[in-house]
């Protein structure tokens, strides 16, 4: 090797092949040895490495000049040495002169012919005919000016690159010309063919040229890069850090362009790398909706497995009480039975207090992913549609996966391949969720027309279907399928009818008489199939069915099929004492036919004998030792052998073992009835949607869907710096204002506006129009408020209140625009904080208007009322510094709420009092609509109420639903929690004729209907008040929603401090009280507070927002007397009664140094003095 | 994602193969050959096969297959979505996806391919940034070709991929701007033997032919849009403004496509154009039956019924049917055992009709099943649902757009149970 070939790495019969080729386009076609010596001339090639030049020398060999000459002659000589020349050469003798008018025509001036040759090459690589001994020819084109006979080159190329490595080296710099060209679409089409040759040597070529790309100017180029990572890790996976670092990079990227490709390379590179992804979830989410196609699946697949590890299990309770078998007994049951279920199965009650500790609250950023997937169910992709199916299935709560099932059954309509793979994943969901497909039944329906493959599918999910309703229609369907001309889809629907009748008992004796009646069939297919399936279900309840069995016996005169006569042979012998007389003859029949038998056939004459032989030995010895005899020398071992066995064990001889006394059992043993199953049981541990799942068995690739965490992991990971909504297009009027303001994003991304949960009319229109009409209510009052007030202080501070709240509205308008996932996923991380940041707020209105209802307020009994006082009295006097004071103390300890109570600079302090004002605004629509009498006293801070969302605007097609647990008791019937509704329409038509229908309910629930809606006009928005009796359980209440259009199904679902109304007890009731209530009523917990929430004021506050109960005065505020300084640690006590038992719910949490505290909670009750320990505990610490 | 992909003629022969990835030998297809001997009908063989080492995907278009080879775990779905896109893709080309047209232009076959996948994930699938890049051939186009020695491969890079409507070029022209907007609806239905209905939906689609000059932004608008139970759009669809307003908002892509495809809720009660009069029995004894149809017209909303057909598979024992016809033509396919009727325009005042005697081979017993009857056809003007185009406003161009709407119906998958 000569240094110039070491120099360009080389190896040795890469020069021979560059050689070979020249001199065979000479023409000098019977030579196959290197044109010149080693030594000779070589250098002049090798410096002709650029295709133009290299053509260029070319053409000077054809003219038969000097070099060329030469070389020609140096082969003659050669040619001897050639011959043991192995390698390169090799394949050129396999085929040698075939191609040679194609070199010609490349090697031609005009494109016209090259082209011609190109495509006369590519036809070739097309119907799979080898090309590569034409790659020199082929490569020299590489740089060629038109762009088709480029183009054909590069599909060349890349088809026999690998095979000819050294030689595609030559077409090497052409695309790291190519990777500098200012056109984008040229780097990036350069790249993709770089990426494309898999030749090891230029791996590192390969990673700098991607790494460069990766930090394109322009997408479509870093999108190439993307597409170019898979390729270089398949060529050398040792590059995989480096290619998980561009990955990262490329994560990051904002445009949708990249986000489909680099989610592929992700998965194929470092898929189990699901940390990368934290950063990116969110911006990926947003981003789905416009990225293309193909994209969007591969991400949905993705995040399908990123939420799986980073959520909470939506159905938690529910699949613990499955396990559990039964709400009741383990959430509600009496005390022995807890008790029992904390002795004997721990785990399950760890995990179910696991579930009690923490009320399932779905995490924002999963509420965010099935919120953004959603629309992607109309996609025309089918494999759109079955990602985001699956996604729903996988990770949805159990009442949302429903609307899957609509768009699966539209796909039912698309190509048969299509069909095929969505009906195999319905039938896998069908098994788990059956109530989502049962109004789509019909769709399901089986058409002579389809293909069996389809027919048999659709089988299955209408017998997974088939339930106590809707079994006789299916049935009636079933008898038509019988009559098919198609004989498997027959013997599928018998089996069907079999698995029906096991599952469902009301109908087994009507399809066991359809079955038997089959048996008459003059399909032979048909009868077999029934047999086998008779017999399974004659092995449920054989006693009932004896003529059943001696219709059979007479069968075996005439059914071939084999596996149809062991069957019933089987059941002879099975059922021989329900068939004395039948069983000794239908053996006898059998011992003269058992030599023409089959074998499963020969093997149950077998037993029939055996058993026969050991109940009724007296007419069938003779036959029984008869068949032995013959399958003593029947030609399969198996039946020799278990002749001999059966022989040991039965017959009794002196030299039989102590095993023949137990032969009648081992014989005759009790089986268990065959459990008839779907082949899709279970098959949802594979991802849904995937190939493994199709075919039920792991893919090479498979990245298995983890289980859900048992507890949440860190969800602050997701939490990004930039605000997001910079990132996401198409939204103008954000911009207008802080949208660069740093500090403005820090509190977006990390602390977040404190939006609070009423702020869920997120509408873009909705929203703008509540929250200016909420905006317009609060200053109003805020003004109602200033009037009342006589301090001048207090006045300047109202004022800067209302400016601030003017801010907040243009902030508001502006943001409402924002998309309204992201207030969403803020509002509820954010929720506790929210709520003591807030409060300071909230206190300050609160003040203006207890100080204007503290005359009337004496008698309340409402634990805020006591508050208020207490505060009023207490705190009025030093009133706007205090509140200063803890406002930066707040300040100090959590650096993130900082923008939040930034007065001045700030806009974006603004939402949380719009949201106030705003809930606070519907709280007092809704008294005055409802409860016309009630004292303005009781009302409860608003702060504290928590508003849920029951239709999304998206779902409800413009409507949008929210409710709150109002705490005020509900006057038609006081054993109802109240539950205050209020509904938006941002349609831009009415809405008519708003009710509830249809209310399903666990037993002992009652709901008192909300009174119709007659009309809600485009752009208002109503409240109403329902009352729903929860038995205090935390049960959800389910029903529909209707307008005059649509039904939308909704479940209101209370947390279970929302289960009790205060009530007022001195502190010695109290503690005679708790003094009842101790032993297993009693539950304690110690704690440490969280630094937020050290002052007295904010655990009251803390405990009041987690749950509906009063506080308890105790000794030191009873007389509401700032002397008596309070002690040092104090211990505060909460009272309430469940709303519908009436039981005592009794609250203590007492303080200790440091913030250390315990919580003692007295209900005889357990399962919700359970419930609210993990409530309230969340409550203090967070 | 998808390893190589080959195209397999109806009777076995695999006439194209392209690798994206390393080579892998076309004996692979063995495997799909022998499950397809096995399969019988082209239909029935599975869409997804494992081998050893590989995994099959294929679909069964035009009578071609197409079958793609996977080594990992893929969505099945999307590869089969993707190789019908690239079988619309031949026929937007070529106007056929045939065996002989692909051989024809085996070379624009393997450009198209190429560009749609790189290294087996799809690259560009919309047939607008295509046909940037590879011109469709045409005649005129191939004449010019061969005498100056031009190319089907566009000189220009495409553009399309890098704009945020993908599916419209820029700079398109027309001098007559026009914009049809076809609503086809099909009726599903399974009626049974006495003529009640067992099954009945409506499927539609819109399909448009948008020819405007610019970028134009279009507003379709229906009259009663809440009928429409389930949808799914055309990419180019503003899916925010449908779910608020119930309008379809787009940037039309230039040419032909589809814009939405619908579902009437099945609650909604379907009308059933017409009745079917039946008698088809087999005799138990002597090799021969007799047929008996007779069609009428139920509930056509006073619109004719055009080119209707019945379809009859007999069972295979059925050697040769004797029919004879009041209206039109039938034939009788001796191979597939199929009565083809075609009707024609059903006349409400002389109802046609089809009847005679079937010949069954002598000893075979009598079917079990009697046929079903597959019905076929259109009325033009009426769209069953009731579905009515509003209106249709465009806004971002000047000029006055020729607008134009056209009602079909026809019959989907409607079959009599006998």
């Amino acid at each position: 090797m000569t240094t110039m070939q070491r120099l360009l790495q080389l190896p040795v019969n890469a020069v021979n092949i560059v050689k070979t080729v020249q001199s065979q386009v000479q023409g000098q076609e019977e030579d196959k040895s290197p044109v010149l010596s080693p030594d000779s001339g070589q250098q002049t090639w090798y410096s002709a490495l650029q295709p133009d030049e290299l053509r260029h020398l070319r053409s000077g060999g054809t003219g038969g000049g000097g070099g060329g000459g030469g070389g020609g002659g140096g082969a003659d000589q050669e040619e001897r040495g050639s011959q043991e020349d192995g390698g390169g050469g090799g394949s050129f003798q396999s085929q040698p002169l075939r191609h040679d008018d194609l070199k010609e025509m490349l090697d031609s001036n005009k494109d016209s012919l090259k082209l011609e040759a190109m495509k006369r090459i590519v036809a070739m690589i097309a119907r799979g005919k080898n090309a590569s001994d034409l790659f020199p020819a082929v490569v020299k084109n590489v740089a060629c000016k038109n762009i088709e006979v480029k183009k054909l080159v590069y599909v060349y190329l890349v088809r026999y690159a690998e095979e000819q490595q050294d030689l595609a080296l030559l077409s090497i710099s052409t695309f790291q010309r190519g990777l500098k060209d200012p056109n984008q679409l040229i780097r990036a089409s350069a790249l993709r063919v770089l990426s494309s040759i898999r030749v090891t040597i230029i791996v590192p070529i390969m990673m700098l040229a991607i790494k460069e790309a990766a930090s394109d100017m322009s997408p479509y180029v870093r999108k190439t890069a993307a597409h170019a990572i898979p390729k270089l890790y398949s060529l050398d996976p040792e590059q995989k850090d480096q290619l998980i670092e561009v990955i990262e990079k490329l994560l990051a990227d904002k445009t949708t362009l990249v986000a489909g490709s680099v989610v592929m390379a992700f998965e194929e590179v470092c898929p189990e790398r699901i940390d990368l992804i934290h950063k990116n979830y969110r911006k990926l989410c947003n981003l789905l909706i416009d990225v293309e196609e193909w994209g969007q699946v591969v991400i949905i697949n993705m995040l399908t497995r990123y939420a799986r590890t980073q959520f909470l299990n939506p159905n938690i309770n529910e699949s613990l009480l499955e396990e559990g078998g039964g709400a009741d007994k383990t959430f509600y049951g009496s005390d022995e039975d807890e008790d029992e279920d904390e002795e004997e199965k721990e785990k399950k009650a760890e995990a179910a207090a696991m579930a009690k500790r923490k009320p399932y609250v779905m995490d924002p950023d999963h509420r965010l992913l099935l919120r953004n997937t959603k629309p992607l169910l109309q996609s025309r992709n089918a494999a759109v549609v079955m990602a985001v199916a699956q996604l729903y299935f996988h990770l949805a709560p159990k009442a949302e996966v429903g609307v899957i099932a609509k768009a699966l059954v539209r796909l039912l309509r698309s190509h048969s391949e299509v069909q095929y793979v969505v009906l195999q994943n319905v039938a896998t969901m069908t098994i788990k969720r059956r109530g989502m497909f049962e109004p789509y039944l019909k769709s399901f329906y089986i058409r002579s027309t389809d293909p069996t493959q389809i027919k048999i599918l659709k089988l299955e999910v209408l017998t997974n279907l088939a339930n106590e309703t809707n079994i006789s229609t299916i049935l009636r369907e079933f008898q038509t399928y019988i009559k098919s001309m198609d004989k498997d889809f027959v013997a599928a629907t018998i089996q069907a009818i079999g698995r029906c009748a096991t599952n469902i008992g009301e109908v087994r004796d009507t399809c066991l008489n359809g079955l038997v009646q089959l048996l008459s069939n003059r399909d032979e297919l048909v009868v077999a199939e029934s047999v086998v399936v008779i017999k399974k279900l004659l092995q449920m309840q054989p006693e009932k069915h004896s003529d059943i069995i001696k219709h059979m016996a007479k069968l075996t005169d005439n059914i071939q099929v084999p596996m149809a006569r062991a069957s019933i042979l089987w059941l002879i012998g099975e059922y021989c004492e329900h068939v004395p007389k039948i069983a000794p003859d239908v053996l006898r029949k059998m011992a003269k036919s058992f030599t023409n038998e089959e074998d499963i056939v020969k093997l149950q004459i077998l037993n029939l004998a055996a058993k026969l032989y050991l109940t009724n030995s007296k007419q069938t010895k003779l036959l029984t030792q008869y068949v032995l005899n013959l399958a003593k020398y029947d030609q399969n071992y198996d039946i020799r052998d278990r002749a001999r066995f059966i022989r040991q064990l039965i017959v009794p001889t002196e030299k039989s073992g102590a095993l023949s006394k137990y032969a009648k059992k081992l014989f005759l043993a009790l089986k268990p009835a065959p459990v008839l199953e779907s082949p899709f049981k279970d098959r949802d541990h594979f991802q849904l949607g995937s190939l493994s799942h199709l075919l039920n068995a792991k893919a090479g690739g498979y990245q298995e869907l983890p289980d859900w965490p048992e507890s949440a992991p860190d969800a602050s990971v997701r939490n990004v710096e930039v605000p997001e909504w910079t990132k996401c297009s198409s939204r103008e009027k954000r911009k207008e204002k802080k949208v660069e303001k740093p500090f403005y994003s820090d509190s977006e991304g990390e602390s977040g506006p404190t939006e609070s949960a009423d702020s869920e009319s997120d509408s873009a229109s909705g929203s703008e129009s509540g929250s200016e009409g909420s905006g317009s209510a609060s200053e109003s009052e805020e003004s109602g408020g200033v009037s009342v007030s006589e301090e001048e202080e207090e006045e300047e501070e109202e004022e800067k209140k209302t400016k601030k709240r003017e801010l907040k509205k243009a902030v508001q308008e502006s943001e409402s625009e924002q998309s309204s996932e992201e207030e969403d996923r803020k509002h509820e991380r954010k929720m506790k904080q929210q709520k003591s940041d807030s409060e300071s707020e909230s206190d300050e209105e609160e003040e203006s208007e207890s100080e204007s209802s503290q005359s009337e307020s004496d008698d309340s009994e409402s634990e805020a009322e006591v508050r208020k006082k207490k505060k009023a009295a207490e705190s009025k006097p030093p009133s706007k510094p205090a509140k200063r004071e803890t406002t930066k103390e707040k300040k100090e300890m959590s650096l993130l709420d900082l923008d939040d109570f930034e007065p001045a600079p700030s806009p974006q302090v603004t939402p949380v009092n719009n949201l106030f004002s705003n809930s606070l605004v519907t709280d007092l629509e809704g008294l005055s609509l409802s409860e016309a009498v009630l004292l303005p006293a009781t009302i409860t801070p608003s702060s504290v109420l928590k508003s849920y969302e029951l239709l999304h605007r998206i779902t409800g097609e413009g409507l949008s639903v929210e409710y709150c647990f109002s705490r005020q008791p509900f006057s038609p019937d006081a054993n109802m929690v109240a539950v205050q509704m209020q509904f938006t329409n941002s349609s831009a038509s009415d809405t008519k004729s708003l009710h509830m229908e249809d209310v399903k309910l666990q037993s002992g629930m009652r709901v008192k209907e909300f009174p119709e809606i007659e009309s809600l006009p485009a752009g208002e928005t109503a409240t109403a008040v329902m009352g729903i009796d929860f038995c205090d359980s935390t049960q959800a209440a389910n029903f529909q929603l209707c307008t005059h259009t649509r039904k939308f199904f909704v479940s209101i679902q209370p947390p279970v401090g929302e289960l009790m109304r205060p009530v007022f007890l001195t502190e010695n009731e109290f503690k005679k009280e708790q003094g009842q209530l101790m032993g297993m009523n009693e539950i304690t917990e110690k704690l440490t507070l969280d630094a937020k929430c050290r002052n007295e004021h904010a655990i009251v506050q803390r405990v009041t927002t987690a749950a509906n109960l009063s506080r308890v005065p105790c000794g030191s505020d009873k007389e509401c007397s700032p002397p008596v300084p309070p002690p040092e640690h104090p211990v505060h006590r909460f009272a309430g009664r469940t709303v519908t038992s009436g039981s005592l719910v009794l609250v203590t949490v007492a303080t200790r140094e440091e913030g250390a505290a315990q919580l003692t909670i007295n209900c005889e009750k357990m399962v919700i003095g359970t419930m609210l320990v993990k409530d309230i505990l969340l409550a203090l610490t967070q | 994602m998808i390893n190589s992909l080959f195209l397999i003629s109806h009777s076995g022969d695999i006439f194209l193969e392209k690798h994206w990835k390393s080579v892998i030998s076309r004996s692979v297809c063995d495997y799909f050959l022998e499950a397809k001997e096995k399969a019988g009908d082209p239909e029935n063989v599975a869409p997804v096969l494992q081998t050893p080492h590989h995994y099959l995907i294929s679909i069964y278009r035009g009578k071609l297959f197409f079958l793609s080879v996977t080594q990992t775990e893929v969505p099945p779905l999307f590869v089969i979505e993707f190789l019908h896109r690239v079988a619309d893709t031949f026929q937007d080309y070529f106007g056929d996806c045939s065996e002989v047209v692909i051989k024809e232009n085996t070379v624009t076959v393997y450009e198209l391919l190429e560009e749609m996948l790189d290294n087996g994930f799809p690259l560009a699938t919309e047939s607008n940034v295509l046909k940037e890049m590879i011109r469709p051939p045409t005649i005129l186009r191939s004449v010019v070709n061969t005498l100056t020695g031009g190319s089907n491969v566009g000189g220009t890079l495409p553009t399309g991929q890098l704009s945020n409507v993908p599916w419209r070029r820029a700079g398109v022209k027309y001098t007559n701007n026009e914009a049809y907007f076809d609503v086809i609806e099909e009726i599903d239905a399974i009626l049974d033997k006495s003529g009640t209905t067992v099954f009945a939906e409506i499927q539609g689609v819109v399909e448009a032919c948008v020819k405007l000059t610019g970028m134009p932004d279009l507003t379709l608008s229906f009259m009663n849009p809440r009928l429409l139970d389930d949808v799914s759009f055309h990419p180019c669809v503003r899916f925010k403004r449908w779910e608020s307003e119930r309008v379809l908002s787009f940037i039309p892509p230039d040419g032909n496509f589809r814009l939405m495809s619908y579902h009437v809720s099945s609650q909604n009660l379907v009308a059933i154009p017409v009745y079917v009069k039946q008698n088809i029995s087999f005799l138990e004894t002597g090799s021969c039956g007799r047929l008996d149809i007779t069609i009428g017209p139920k509930q056509t909303m006073g619109k004719t019924v055009e080119n209707l057909t019945v379809t009859i598979p007999m069972p295979k024992s059925v050697l040769s049917v004797n029919l004879t016809a009041t209206q039109g033509t039938y034939t009788f396919d001796l191979t597939t055992k199929v009565v083809l009727w075609d009707v024609g325009k059903l006349n409400p005042q002389k109802l046609p009709n089809l009847r005679g005697s079937i010949s069954i081979q002598t000893g075979s017993p009598k079917p079990e099943e009697n046929p079903s009857i597959n019905i076929g056809l259109q009325i033009q003007q009426l769209a069953i649902s009731g579905l009515k185009v509003s209106r249709l406003d465009m806004y971002g161009e000047k000029y006055k757009p020729f607008k134009g709407v056209k009602y079909v119906t026809k019959a989907g998958k409607f079959q009599v149970r006998t």
